[in-house]
Order: structure tokens, then C-alpha cells, then sequence
């Protein structure tokens, strides 16, 4: 049985070691956060974990590289907004 | 915080790819203890890209396997830390502390050596274009390591630009995963390598490599257009067109050759970046290689101007696996203080010919910085456009990498200029008729880390 993970609201499965960026892109999703100044959507860029673009919020905490963290069963991810720490805004 | 309690390790490595492991299974074999550490969870680096499930490599995604396992055997001697990225190292005795951190609750563990081999690799080095920020544009090597590491087709309809042989690899792995590669723009004529003949019959052994691409994309019906390049994307949340055109002789796009086609991926790339942090932060000596790319000076064994610091692959150089693993072999033996093998220098002396007839064959189209509009993004992570880049060179002043960070923020973010700094570098060069700068300053943190961990201190 295929594994799978919560984006948005929506079930995505993937395979065991799959990266989060390689399953949020098998299954056609291309941007998962949007920029802190124009609000422009971005996801995998460079996928070596060099470039920060592909900033993902997984199970509340922001700024991890979806390109690098292994997608795991379960995980509640979530589209980040600009730094993702929107609670902190005053 | 973690500190490894035991004596400091003979050598330390810092990474894994083909230079990494040659030097760790060199320094093994001189009976040395040896550490290494990874940020991949399996070696192998860029080149040798692993599955993280234990599948058998695909056969036609990986040469010289043969080499791989071998080293790999041979480096099993060591002490391995996959999984880690090193963010400082600092030397506040007579040897070397490596600090590193693991996975996002980054647990730390500090690292003891008396001599250090630095084989970092590096990435996709880009150029900035209108559009390019948009998602579905990825490099060509992200697009690599999704196909060779997950098994995931990045896109459908596919277009690989640029220039360098890379582009070849690419577009074979995605025409066989059953993408359909609209083309490949390589901006080069390709006809720079018959300049150097000797160059390439010293290293035919690549010829079949090479031949073997070209077969699979004519199996494919992939065009390849020579004196091409991408000069932007279209599309509104993602990419959905792509517009290419034919270079003239002076670098600049010809007049009505323009075409804009529909495709949901372009990977891009034009050459290689070396990873510079750990070097620079320790004090390295740099110079200017043959492609433009600021990497770190080494002597005729790998000595960088640090004492006790080795630097082999990418970082000095990039030349590809060969050259990487010649020079982690001679790293490696001569950090250990044992004899280097004379045919290690001979291989790397080889495939060091072919790495400058490559460079040359493949440089950077002359008029680049031409087709970058004043609304393109140069840094990714500031969102800062070329159009103010050029305000502070011309209205603020500024005349380096450096300064127009201070002024405009470019370089400032996250990947901490990796991305933006050297065609930011050549932009600043070009507009202020200076020559180009470092595209890298020296820091003392070479990845972004949370306060948390710099609050408990190096120590």
C-alpha cells in the first residue's frame, strides 16, 4: 500500500525515500510558498538543497527544503507564506 | 552539545562524491583514521546520486560504477556521518573542530582532525533571464537528481538549455524516463572541442559516453540546436512557454530567429558552481579558473594555502568525476603523509587537459548580460531586479558583488549568493567596466542556520 502525506488538505502519496519535493512534483504540484516581497509562487529550483526556493512548512514548522526532507507518512505540509512565520506579524 | 569524545581523527573528509571518496579510501589504505562526513544520506555525491532505498542503481544513469564501489570499499574503514552538513570549523587548539548539524531539529555534533580534505562538490551555476523564476524553470542538475535519485519526471514537455555536455546527459535520462524534450539549446557551436584535439584523444575513453547520449536522443527524435539559448519564460503561476533564439557571432540573438514554444519544464544550466564556504571560511586562497569560477588554489598536491587543509574536486576546479577523483587520491595520500601514487598525477593530469578543452569549448555567450531586462530577478531569495542592481551601481555607487549586496540586498537571502553571486559578479563587472569581483565573500556560517544553534556556540 502506498504511503502518503497531507498537502493543503489534499493526499499525496509517495514512495518510501522519496524527497517531499519529488512526491509534491510526481503528483504535479509545482510551488508549495510564496516570496516574502511579491508574493510569487516557488518550488524545486537547484533540488540539491542549494538554493532555498523550495521552502515548505511541514506540521507547523516553516523553512525546511522540501527538496531535501524525506516525505514521511502522515506529515501535515503546508504552502508556506513568504517567511512563514505569519503568527509573528504585527 | 555533542562532541566526539575520542582523539582527533588523522583526516577528516568533507564529502562524499567521487573526490571525497577517493580521498577517504586513499587516506584508509595509509592506515590513517578517518572520518567523513556527508550531507547526502548515501555516498556517492552529485555524480553518483543514490536511491535512499537500497534499489539497484540504474545501470544507464551511472558510469564508471565500477570505480564507485571500489572506492567505496576501500573507504569503509572510515568512520561515516551521512546525513550531516558542516556550517563552521574552527581550530582553537592545534587541530581542526568540524561542527555539524543533522535534519531539521538540527542536532549537532562537533568533529575533531588534525588535517582536513575538503572535496564540497558543486551545483548548477546560472544565469539570470526574464522569467526564470518561475516554477517549472529548474536547473538541469535538480532536474538530474529527481530522475536519478526519486524516479520522478520533473515535466512533460521539456526544454534543456545552456551549455556544456551536461545538457546531453539530462536530456537522455528524461527522452528515456518517456519526457518529450522539445530540444536542447546548447549556446555553443561545439565545434571548440576540435581545437583541442589532443585533449580529447588523451581522454577518448569519453567518447563512447558522449556518443551514447547522442544516440539516445537521436533514438528520440530530440533536436539539438547549436547557438541557441533560452531568452525567457512565460506563464503566470508556473512556466508554460519558452522562448529561444539563434546567436549570431558576437553573442547576440538574431534578428527574427525568436520562437516561443509551449513546455512545462526548462532545465537550465551553464556549467558549474564550486562550493567555496568551508574553504573561504578557513581561509583559503582562491584565484580564477578557465571558465570564469572563482575556486580555491592548491599546489601540486592539493595543499591549499591553509596548513592542513587539502582541497580536491569541484572546488578547485571543476573538471568532472575523473579529474575529482584523481585529485581526492592524491589529497588523500599526501594528507596522511604517505607517497601519492605517480598515476593518480597522471590521470589527473589527463583529465585535467579535458576539463580546460571543455571549459573552452563551452563559455558563456558574450552578450548575456545583454537579454538580462531591468524587471529580470538576479537574486532569487531578496527578489531583487537587475533594474535596481544597476541603480546601485549607477546612482549608489557600487562597484563589486560586495558593495551592491550592502546596497540592494543581492546575495543577502538564503542560498547566501550561491545562486545570484557570480552572474551578479559579471553584471556589476560589466556595467562598471571593473573587472569581475568575488562572487563569494568569506563568512563565518556556511549554511543558514536557526539561533538556537548559534546561541550554544562553537565550542
Amino acid at each position: 500500500m502506498t504511503e502518503s502525506f497531507d498537502f493543503d488538505g489534499r493526499p499525496i502519496p509517495f514512495e518510501p525515500g522519496q524527497s517531499l519535493g519529488a512526491a509534491l512534483t510526481a503528483a504535479g504540484i509545482r510551488s508549495w510558498r510564496t516570496t516574502r516581497r511579491q508574493r510569487r509562487p516557488r518550488g524545486l529550483f537547484c533540488g540539491i538543497g542549494v538554493c532555498f526556493d523550495c521552502l515548505v512548512t511541514v506540521d507547523g514548522q516553516p523553512n525546511l527544503r522540501a527538496c531535501l526532507l524525506p516525505a514521511r507518512a502522515g506529515a501535515a505540509v503546508t504552502t508556506q507564506e513568504g517567511a512563514g512565520h505569519g503568527d509573528l506579524e504585527v | 552539545m555533542a562532541t566526539s569524545r575520542s582523539e582527533p581523527y588523522d583526516v577528516l573528509v568533507v564529502g562524499a562524491g567521487p573526490a571525497g571518496l577517493a580521498a577517504a579510501a586513499a587516506a584508509v589504505t595509509s592506515g590513517a583514521r578517518v572520518a567523513v562526513v556527508d550531507a547526502g544520506e548515501r555516498p556517492g555525491g552529485q555524480f553518483w546520486r543514490q536511491r535512499r532505498t537500497a534499489v539497484a542503481p540504474d545501470q544507464h544513469l551511472h558510469h564508471q560504477l565500477a570505480s564507485y564501489r571500489r572506492l567505496l570499499v576501500a573507504a569503509a574503514g572510515a568512520d561515516w556521518y551521512s546525513g550531516r552538513t558542516v556550517w563552521t570549523i574552527t581550530r582553537p587548539r592545534r587541530h581542526f573542530e568540524v561542527h555539524t548539524v543533522s535534519g531539521p531539529d538540527e542536532a549537532r555534533l562537533t568533529l575533531a582532525a588534525h588535517r582536513l580534505v575538503l572535496a564540497p562538490g558543486a551545483y548548477d551555476r546560472q544565469l539570470p533571464f526574464p522569467g526564470w523564476d518561475l516554477p517549472g524553470v529548474m536547473t538541469a542538475g535538480g532536474v538530474q537528481a529527481l530522475l536519478k535519485q526519486h524516479g520522478v519526471v520533473a515535466g512533460r514537455r521539456v526544454l534543456v538549455a545552456g551549455t556544456g555536455p551536461f545538457l546531453l546527459t539530462v536530456a537522455a535520462g528524461l527522452a528515456e524516463a518517456g519526457a518529450r524534450v522539445v530540444g536542447v539549446h546548447e549556446a555553443n557551436a561545439g565545434t571548440g572541442w576540435l581545437r583541442s584535439p589532443r585533449a580529447v584523444l588523451r581522454n577518448a575513453a569519453k567518447l563512447p559516453e558522449a556518443l551514447g547520449y547522442a544516440a539516445t536522443l537521436a533514438r528520440h527524435r530530440v533536436p539539438l540546436h547549436r547557438r541557441s539559448v533560452v531568452v525567457a519564460a512565460h506563464g503566470e503561476d508556473a512556466v508554460s512557454w519558452a522562448t529561444v533564439g539563434r546567436l549570431d557571432r558576437d553573442g547576440r540573438i538574431r534578428a527574427r530567429s525568436e520562437r516561443t514554444l509551449p513546455v512545462d519544464l526548462l532545465a537550465v544550466g551553464w556549467g558549474f558552481s564550486p562550493q567555496l564556504e568551508l574553504a573561504l571560511g578557513l581561509g583559503c586562497a582562491t584565484r580564477v579558473d578557465v571558465d570564469g569560477s572563482m575556486v580555491v588554489a592548491v599546489d601540486d598536491d592539493q595543499r591549499s594555502s591553509v596548513a592542513g587543509v587539502w582541497v580536491a574536486g569541484e572546488a578547485c576546479g571543476v573538471g568532472g568525476a575523473a579529474l575529482a577523483a584523481a585529485e581526492g587520491e592524491i589529497a588523500g595520500a599526501d594528507a596522511t603523509g604517505g607517497p601519492v601514487p605517480a598515476k593518480a598525477r597522471r590521470r589527473r593530469a589527463s583529465a585535467g587537459v579535458f576539463a580546460v578543452a571543455m571549459h573552452r569549448a563551452h563559455p558563456l555567450p558574450e552578450d548575456w548580460t545583454g537579454r538580462v531586462t531591468d524587471d529580470t530577478l538576479v537574486c532569487r531569495c531578496e527578489e531583487v531586479t537587475a533594474g535596481e542592481l544597476r541603480g546601485a551601481v549607477d546612482d549608489l555607487g557600487a562597484d563589486s558583488a560586495r558593495s551592491a549586496k550592502l546596497l540592494v540586498r543581492t546575495g543577502m537571502g538564503w542560498c547566501q549568493g550561491r545562486v545570484c553571486g557570480f552572474a551578479t559578479s559579471c553584471l556589476v563587472a560589466e556595467w562598471t567596466g571593473r573587472r569581475p569581483s568575488p562572487p563569494l565573500p568569506e563568512r563565518p556560517i556556511a549554511v543558514p542556520l536557526t539561533l538556537g544553534v548559534l546561541a550554544e556556540g562553537a565550542d
